[in-house]
């Protein structure tokens, strides 16, 4: 049974990469060779689709307009989320579990079902089309989301962490930001790649919530589909700059993500 | 286990994230809700027409026909899904030098931008210029996913799998890493073979986390809009369509807001109540 686990573990990791492999191979072809003929491997590499997009204008507002709603997003999230995930875990007040329970019930909601309220709050509150409309929307499951993360990390924190600071002399808000949110910059790391990454990927209420300014990356690559006759070399090479942010967060988090899993409660 | 505290002024730390719930999640749902009841002609003209888009919602054939496919669609990934990350888990090497690089690719494609999903897919499968789509037609298999149903629903599992297979296998690592080496040891000693110490000591201790990802998937899976959206636009004809794509249709497509709004509660009531079952009859096996 081992034997059969590591090859489907090894299938499994070919499979991943064939996909992406072609991903690659259509990025750096021009695309009259991609719709003309037909190969396994290309005969012609160019980076000619990378520097269109690198030239562009409007590539270059819609990754700037991505990055900055998911980094607006995550630094919000975390903020709301680490206080909220401390007392969880340290206390039970009034309603706790109810409340912890309720907060996961935002994650069940379907995005597609908010389209229309999230439209018509966000244009009477005057951000729509601006990043904070995007990133204020994602809040409704990154936030669920860090809040259950961080707990099972801070939960596995010693009391006497906060015993010891209290004895030393510390007061609460030194303890915190000196003492305990240092201890748990793991848990904070892995909780920021869980928002980035549901954030990043997410294309139903970003392309809902923004205009012309705000346009996001993944909504610029909707309309290079409809509008400039399939330039499936750009949308490709596109595609593989989307997968590099998310990339570069995993490789600093790898050793904490498995652990996170581990002790996020249910 | 330890008892914490109880210390009501506890709630000041949880009042920043209930403010911000609150305008992201339950002042727009009130809204829907709101809506789900009248008839809204335009933003000043509204009449109050009761339970009517809600009945109709219920007995709309295109309604009913989306939510047995999306039944369909998920039952189908998560039957695949869960053996098949639980059993890629237990491939990957605990302690080797190679264990991050692993994880990292496993990793991968769930930080992909869900569109880029679909486009990927769409670039691999197409008969004309993709990979898969044109090996299979050159050994014979007539595979065209664009006016195919079977093939189009083949297309997009695989494109699940291929997405999310990856999210319980690194949930079930993080279980299977978590086991004491002495449950091994005991097991050994016990003359166990690999069925056995999988069955007897792994899965009862992989269960946590498995709760955690057939939720996740379920949720998720029932909730799928963009990667169909961008691979098969929801064809060839309806055959690809879910709950989600119907509903994003009749809201930005074509406005009706009270009958949308009460698509809305409908599909958001079915979500919870799903989880909610899955949910409660695992907490009942704990008990028994």
């Amino acid at each position: 049974m081992d034997k059969i686990c590591r090859i489907l573990l090894v299938s499994y990791g070919v499979y991943l990469l064939i996909p992406l492999y072609w991903l690659v191979m259509i990025s750096l072809q021009a695309n009259a060779d991609i719709v003309s003929g037909f190969s396994v491997v290309p005969e012609a590499v160019s980076l000619a689709n990378f520097t269109e997009i690198a030239a562009s204008a409007v590539w270059r507002s819609a990754f700037a307009n991505s990055l900055s709603y998911v980094l607006i997003n995550s630094a919000i999230s975390l903020l709301v989320a680490i206080p909220a995930a401390y007392v969880f875990s340290r206390y039970r007040f009034l309603g706790d579990r109810q409340l912890f329970f309720w907060l996961l019930t935002n994650r069940m909601a379907p995005p597609a079902v908010f389209l229309l309220p999230f439209f018509q709050l966000y244009s009477a509150v005057g951000l729509f089309d601006t990043p904070f409309a995007v990133a204020l929307a994602h809040c409704l499951f990154t936030v669920p989301l860090a809040v259950w993360i961080l707990e099972g990390f801070f939960s596995a924190v010693s009391r006497e962490l906060d015993e010891m600071a209290h004895l030393d002399g510390f007061g609460f808000v030194e303890f915190f930001l000196k003492i305990f949110i240092p201890v748990n910059r793991g848990a904070i790391g892995v909780a920021f790649f869980f928002c980035f990454m549901f954030s990043w990927v997410e294309l139903l209420l970003a392309r809902t919530l923004s205009g012309s300014a705000a346009k996001p990356v993944v909504v610029v690559m909707t309309r290079t589909v409809s509008a400039s006759g399939l330039d499936w070399g750009v949308l490709a090479a596109a595609g593989v700059l989307t997968v590099i942010p998310g990339v570069f967060v995993v490789w600093f988090v790898r050793k904490h993500l498995v652990k996170g899993f581990a002790l996020g409660r249910v | 286990m330890i008892v914490k505290p109880r210390r009501d002024k506890a709630w000041l730390g949880v009042l920043p994230v209930l403010l911000i719930v609150a305008f992201s999640a339950v002042v727009p749902l009130m809204t829907v809700v709101n809506y789900s009841v009248q008839d809204v002609l335009d933003f000043n003209t509204r009449f109050f027409v009761g339970l009517e888009w809600y009945e109709a919602t219920l007995t709309d054939p295109r309604f009913q026909a989306a939510f047995f496919r999306q039944l369909a669609f998920s039952a189908t990934i998560l039957i695949i899904e869960i053996p098949l990350g639980i059993l890629v888990a237990r491939g990957i090497p605990r302690t080797s030098k190679y264990t991050g690089l692993i994880i990292v690719l496993l990793a991968i494609p769930l930080l992909i931008p869900w569109n880029v999903v679909g486009t990927i897919w769409q670039l691999f499968a197409r008969s004309d210029i993709g990979l898969l789509g044109v090996v299979l037609n050159s050994v014979g298999i007539d595979y065209n996913y664009t006016s195919n149903p079977a093939d189009a629903w083949v297309t997009l599992v695989a494109m699940d799998v291929w997405h999310w297979t990856s999210l319980v296998a690194l949930l079930s690592f993080a279980g299977l890493s978590a086991i004491p080496p002495a449950f091994y040891q005991a097991a050994e000693i016990d003359g166990a073979g690999s069925w056995q110490i999988f069955r007897f000591v792994e899965l009862p201790r992989l269960r946590s986390v498995l709760v955690i990802a057939v939720l996740l998937r379920l949720m998720d899976s029932f909730m799928i809009y963009t990667e169909p959206f961008v691979l098969t636009g929801g064809g060839p004809g309806n055959t690809t369509t879910f709950l989600s794509q119907y509903l994003a249709t009749m809201a930005v497509g074509q406005f009706d807001l009270g009958p949308a709004a009460a698509f809305s509660v409908v599909y958001f009531l079915f979500t919870l109540l799903f989880c909610w079952l899955f949910y409660t009859s695992v907490i009942r096996e704990d008990d028994g």
